[in-house]
């Protein structure tokens, strides 16, 4: 199966200038992009999967002596390409806020709380049917200096590879119904509801696990379908 | 509980959107000893097994106040010296045992990453024609909802450059944003102007 990645796909990108967002005002190309065909540069890429993650990387709440502190969860999901067909083998990695709202990260200055049983890292390889799971702590919301008054919805920073370099995203995980929606700019940026909603868990009772966990369901779709089995191979 | 209440929503169809990775991506992707989390990638992409040149790469991520950015992850991906890459795709390809051909760093408070890798061969283009060496670089950072692309050239191959089918999509007088020349030390340096007059050339793929 050849994969063929059609750019119209990237149109539910936000755009790399979006001014209430103010930190893309001096961080984006003003010149035009430069189109360029996909070569066996851009349709081969990185393919990690279980030889960079350890078995334990999942589970968020075990990587210190105690466990943290905080509203425990469950977020599991499929990768899938642009037909559905699952993404076995794909490395998804994430950070996240703790509880309180405060990243481990040097630069974070929020005054709230460290915990000293979570970093907030994690690393997972999707299995046979593109899922993925994770253990860990609902992070908080927290305030950043975009806007009088700004504060991000509850997230988790999501980093997937994919079939090729060209599957290649980073994007962030949001919890349903957050009140903070319509006042960030980061969600807001994708400017069609129906493409904010895919950034968006459901909530599962069935991955919910009783008397311990709340359980979200957040598939990701990464770029790439296949290319019409009746046509000759394109040109690389 | 119904049953209703459980099935998933019916989300429309396309890809995940893109999101910035944020100010605070780097205890989680590039840890790199500062942070108590083990690193699964690093600016070293030449192993020790790996045949060809070895080369260092570096530049500095510059914003359009000709600022450093200092919270920029960059990614490379390239292949061998003989123009393979370790990927299925690139159907004769035999790679070393261990190389990889991927790269991830990110940039320091002057805004500067390097990378230690090997010079790559030339691969495979559109219209059977061999494109020059290059190596693709992925741009994140706080204040990008998307990556951009780019690639590096040497200028060294300037005699291929003229020919080579990617190069002459690029308008002529930007040409010299995406060539890496060898600095004193005997480094490639390669700087990425985000924007401004001088901005790096980059690619809608």
């Amino acid at each position: 199966m050849t994969l063929i990645y059609p750019r119209s796909s990237t149109t539910v990108h936000p755009a790399s200038d979006y001014a209430p967002y103010r930190s893309t005002a001096k961080r984006h190309p003003q010149k035009p992009l430069v189109v360029i065909p996909h070569t066996m540069s851009e349709l081969t890429g990185p393919l990690y999967g279980h030889d960079v993650v350890r078995s334990t990387e999942f589970d968020l709440t075990a990587q210190h002596k105690g466990e943290p502190i905080g509203e425990r969860i469950i977020v599991t999901g499929r990768v899938l390409d642009e037909d559905g067909r699952p993404q076995p083998g794909t490395l998804v990695e994430i950070w996240q806020a703790n509880a309180c709202g405060r990243y481990v990260h040097v630069v974070d200055q929020h005054p709230a709380p460290l915990d000293p049983n979570f970093t907030g890292a994690g690393r997972a390889v999707t299995d046979a049917d593109g899922r993925y799971r994770f253990i860990t702590i609902k992070p908080g919301a927290y305030p950043w200096g975009n806007h009088p008054n700004a504060w991000r919805p509850n997230h988790i920073h999501f980093s997937l590879f994919g079939s090729s370099f060209l599957s290649r995203i980073v994007t962030q995980m949001y919890f349903p119904g957050d009140p903070l929606f319509p006042y960030d700019p980061i969600f807001q940026s994708v400017t069609d509801a129906r493409d904010r909603e895919r950034m968006i868990a459901r909530f599962d009772l069935d991955v919910t696990k009783p008397d311990w966990a709340l359980g979200y369901q957040f598939d990701i779709v990464l770029r790439g379908r296949n290319a019409t089995p009746t046509e000759e191979p394109h040109d690389d | 509980m119904t049953d209703a209440a459980n099935k998933p929503q019916m989300k429309s169809a396309g890809i995940t959107p893109s999101a910035t990775v944020g100010p605070y991506f780097k205890y989680g992707l590039t840890p790199a000893g500062v942070y108590p989390v083990r690193d699964a990638f690093s600016p070293t992409v030449a192993t020790p097994d790996a045949q060809g040149d070895r080369i260092r790469i570096t530049g500095r991520v510059l914003d359009g106040d000709g600022k450093p950015v200092s919270d920029s992850m960059i990614e490379i991906w390239q292949a061998d010296a003989a123009g393979r890459y370790a990927h299925p795709r690139d159907g004769g390809a035999k790679p070393n045992a261990s190389f990889k051909g991927f790269g991830r760093g990110d940039t320091n408070a002057d805004g500067r990453y390097a990378f230690e890798t090997i010079k790559p061969g030339s691969v495979a283009g559109p219209g059977g024609k061999q494109q020059a060496p290059h190596i693709v670089v992925a741009v994140f950072a706080r204040g990008m909802p998307k990556h951009l692309y780019t690639r590096i050239y040497f200028a060294e191959d300037a005699a291929n450059h003229a020919g080579d089918p990617v190069l002459m999509l690029v308008p002529t007088d930007r040409r010299n944003t995406i060539v890496a020349k060898r600095g004193i030390d005997g480094a490639y340096v390669f700087d990425i102007r985000i924007q401004g007059g001088d901005e790096t050339v980059f690619f809608d793929l």
